[in-house]
């Protein structure tokens, strides 16, 4: 049977690439990019408008291009990027042909279809309703059928993600346990699982309501459903970005986890609790209980904060002892000073990692608190938290893992190396400037999801403070900088795919080079003295900054009206 | 490396590191802390949320505004009646496309009883500039007994997107020592 | 390494052969098994117990 697969063996790495794979890890890739810009645009449009001076929109076109905006970027680009990742993680690092192609192209055309109609029917004006359509506010059905569509689909990829787990070790492709990098697509993958089929259990009945066949939706049952797809989306994210945050140590640095148990351990504590933090979205709704809440919102007791600190720690202390071995060892930093800081991929993987700790994983932990959320619930703070890990984290993240991967799958070498430097930059200062300034306003208390901060129509006036406009001035100015770094990733990658200098099968790519596995690393006998100063230093900063602002909150929530 | 299966056919033996036992264990010991924190502020603060809250027809929710409407108007604004209800009583605003309904007027360190509900879609209520945030839902009552402590003039902004007139959904509360 | 040890941890114990792999491993080895743990847990601590809360919401007299 396998006699049957085309594979080639990559150059670079010596793993043997099943060509069927291979295809479908580009085609979903291109998909992703192609809505990310189609999706930045819109975030561009909406951040244009939302700066008080350039007012860009009207209203009703405000709404639209935000609807469009979350669902292209949050749900079609992650998405269709993150399957691309599945395939990478399956079949390419287990060394095996990809189970079931033909229905990882059912999944592909299923979610490219169903992302289609969606925009359709968004662009058509009808369905302005944020892309959480909440009940009892009504799209028209296209809107819904376009979801259920591409969340089918996504899910068809994820089983052939599972297949390919099965088929790889049963033909004995590899040796031993999965690689890290696959345990936390794995970890992905069982999240989506979860993730798409709550989507389906509420938005089936939603589109049934929407074509009239059914009554009646209660609100609140199908804000705790369907946040159980959309928070959990991002914990797929999340599990999908720390996967790839290893991968790029791997690939820069020949970087080897700290421990293979310990890492593991922290992606099982995703696997078990990151999801219920779906909570979060229903911290402030009638009638559920504080037990719930508290236990929800909190992860069981913070345990998947737990894997997250640790994969904090993992990783780039994983960088420090493998650059260490290299003879950087001069003082806390020197690894950290002669890092590549000019390889995108290095640049991007590390400001995600700092972004995603310091903006977006702090701040999510404080508003997922649940008398913390009576202060931010639905204001800017919001949207801003979440720029900082979907977008800082995630997105940047998948951006430079981008950079590895068009050499290597697309067979192409990278353009415009000189743009591909700065990008990250460009990109990661700029969103790291929107999720600032826009938590800034919310903390002012700024509305999201609202087109008129001044209250112009209003018939009862009210005027937000002052400082709130300076930030949502900042705001607009830090997201033309970030469309700027989004357009530069979109003309290098398209540019490099389509118009780069060809690799024949076993040409080796200029970049990246993949460095030899770090010596003093592949031993444990030796990680009782293992020595990460650096690292312990820059994790006690984040601890630090980390209790001080969960504290300052409180206190901000104790000046409020007394409410019980 | 991570990219490749672990090197040790039994890697679960392997010992951890000092300095990441360390982390683990500081790190769990915060994440106690801070779930312990919310389950002390129920007794210890003064902000939480009561999570009263009834399953009601929105017609049977406006019918409470209308006769609370009714005894305690004191004058009108806009078009919008002002009520100063007693003390200590039940309050109701109404949420509707795409004003809150009626005015209010408390008392400053008096508590009362507000009841919140919507006609139609979602709204949120966003009292400003206090901050506190909650969600309103049609067919549901929540109730959250409020203690003003400062007098003043207070906007009610709608913060969950509730159509085209969102922008435009801005109520008033007045506090009065 | 302590593989020549007599084993001395919980997790060992389960594997008085030094060659089996310890349970916690085999554990985090199945993929299908964390599956189901990690579909089971958010339904059941999130979704059912959280639709059983919302249908004891009283209806208002
Ligand atoms: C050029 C880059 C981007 C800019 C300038 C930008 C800007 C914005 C702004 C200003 C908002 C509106 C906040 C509000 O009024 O409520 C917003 C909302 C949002 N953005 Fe972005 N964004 C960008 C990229 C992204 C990316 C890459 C993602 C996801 C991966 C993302 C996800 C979202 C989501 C989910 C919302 C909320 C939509 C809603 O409230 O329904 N954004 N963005
Ligand atoms: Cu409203
Ligand atoms: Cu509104």
């Amino acid at each position: 049977m396998s006699s049957l697969i085309d594979y080639r063996t990559c150059p670079t790495t010596g793993l043997k690439v099943d060509r069927a794979a291979e295809k479908l890890i580009k085609a979903n890739a291109v998909a992703a990019i192609v809505f990310l810009a189609i999706g930045g645009l819109f975030g561009l449009l909406v951040a244009l408008t939302r700066w008080p001076a350039v007012h860009f929109l009207p209203a009703d076109m405000f709404y639209l291009a935000l609807t469009a905006h979350g669902l292209d970027v949050l749900l079609v680009w992650i998405i269709f990027f993150e399957m691309a990742l599945l395939y990478f993680a399956s079949a390419i690092l287990l060394n095996s042909r990809l189970a079931g192609p033909k229905w990882a192209w059912t999944g592909f055309g299923l979610m490219l279809v169903g992302a289609l109609i969606t925009n359709v029917a968004v662009l058509q004006g009808k369905s302005s309703v944020m892309f959480t359509s909440y009940v009892p506010m009504m799209a028209e059905p296209p809107f819904y059928v376009g979801i259920i569509l591409f969340a089918v689909g996504a899910l068809i990829g994820c089983c052939v993600f599972f297949g390919t787990l099965v088929l790889a070790k049963r033909e004995k492709t590899y040796e031993g346990s999965i690689p890290l990098v696959t345990f936390g697509a794995l970890t992905a993958a069982i999240i989506a699982v979860f993730t798409l089929a709550s989507g389906a259990i509420i938005l089936i009945p939603t589109l049934l309501w929407s074509l009239g066949l059914v009554s009646h939706i209660d609100p609140l049952v199908y804000k705790t459903i369907w946040w159980a797809m959309g928070h959990s989306s991002q914990q797929i994210n999340v599990s999908a970005h720390v996967a790839v945050w290893y991968a790029i140590a791997a690939m820069v640095f020949g970087a080897k986890p700290l421990s293979e148990k310990i890492s593991r351990m922290a992606f099982l504590m995703y696997i078990l609790f990151l999801q219920l933090a779906s909570a979060h979205h229903l911290l402030v709704e009638p009638g559920m209980s504080s037990e719930w809440k508290i236990f929800n919102t909190s992860y069981a007791m913070y345990l998947a904060v737990l894997g997250s600190m640790i994969h904090g720690m993992s990783v780039p202390g994983a960088i420090e002892v493998a650059q260490r071995s290299r003879g950087l060892t001069k003082g806390m930093f020197e690894w950290l000073r002669k890092a590549p800081w000019g390889n995108p991929a290095f640049a991007g993987m590390f400001m995600s990692l700092v972004f995603f700790g310091f903006l977006g994983g702090i701040s999510g932990v404080v508003m997922g608190t649940e008398q913390i959320n009576l202060i931010m619930h639905n204001t800017l703070y919001v949207p801003g938290h979440f720029h900082a890990t979907v977008v800082a984290g995630t997105t940047l993240a998948f951006m430079a893992i981008t950079y590895i991967l068009v050499p290597l799958i697309f067979r192409r070498e990278l353009m415009m190396k000189k743009l591909a430097m700065w990008q990250p930059y460009v990109f990661g200062i700029g969103v790291a400037g929107i999720s600032v300034f826009m938590m800034g306003a919310g903390t002012l208390g700024v509305s999201r999801r609202h087109w008129d901060m001044t209250f112009a129509d209003a018939i009862l006036p009210f005027d937000y403070p002052s400082a709130a406009f300076l930030m949502m001035g900042l705001n607009g100015i830090f997201a033309v900088m970030a469309a700027v770094g989004g357009l530069m990733y979109v003309v290098i990658v398209v540019g490099s795919v389509f118009f780069g200098k060809k690799l024949t099968d076993d040409e080796k790519p200029s970049y990246p080079e993949v460095p030899p596995e770090s010596a003093a690393v592949s031993h444990y006998g030796s990680s009782e003295s293992l020595k990460i100063p650096g690292t312990a230093f820059l994790v006690g900063i984040f601890f630090t900054a980390f209790v001080l602002y969960y504290f300052v909150n409180w206190k901000y929530l104790s000046e409020i009206w007394p409410l019980s | 490396m991570a990219m490749t299966p672990p090197s040790e056919r039994i890697w679960w033996r392997q010992p951890i590191a000092r300095i990441e036992l360390i982390w683990i264990i500081i790190a769990f010991t915060w994440g106690l802390i801070m779930f312990f924190m919310m389950i002390y502020w129920h007794g210890a603060g003064a902000q939480n949320l009561s999570n009263e809250a009834y399953q009601i027809k929105p017609q049977v929710f406006a019918k409470h505004a209308q006769d609370m409407i009714d005894e305690y108007q004191v004058r009108e604004e806009s078009g919008f009646p002002v009520v100063h209800p007693p003390p200590g009583s039940d309050v109701y605003l109404i949420a509707r496309l795409w004003q809150w309904w009626p005015i209010l007027e408390f008392e400053k360190d008096q508590s009362y009883r507000l009841h919140l509900s919507s006609m139609d879609w979602q709204h949120g209520f966003s009292l400003q500039p206090v901050n506190i945030n909650v969600q309103v839902h049609p067919g549901y009552d929540m109730v959250v007994t409020v203690k003003p402590d400062r007098a003043g003039e207070f906007g009610v902004v709608c913060n969950e997107f509730c159509g085209i007139g969102h922008h435009m959904m801005v109520g008033k509360i007045y506090v009065v020592e | 390494m302590n593989e020549n040890n007599i084993p001395d941890d919980a997790a060992s114990s389960d594997s008085s052969d030094p060659e089996q792999i310890p349970l916690m491993q085999r554990i985090l080895d199945n993929p299908f098994l964390l599956l189901v743990l990690g579909i089971a847990v958010p339904a059941v601590f999130y979704i059912i117990w959280g639709i059983i809360e919302i249908t004891q919401i009283p209806i208002a007299d």
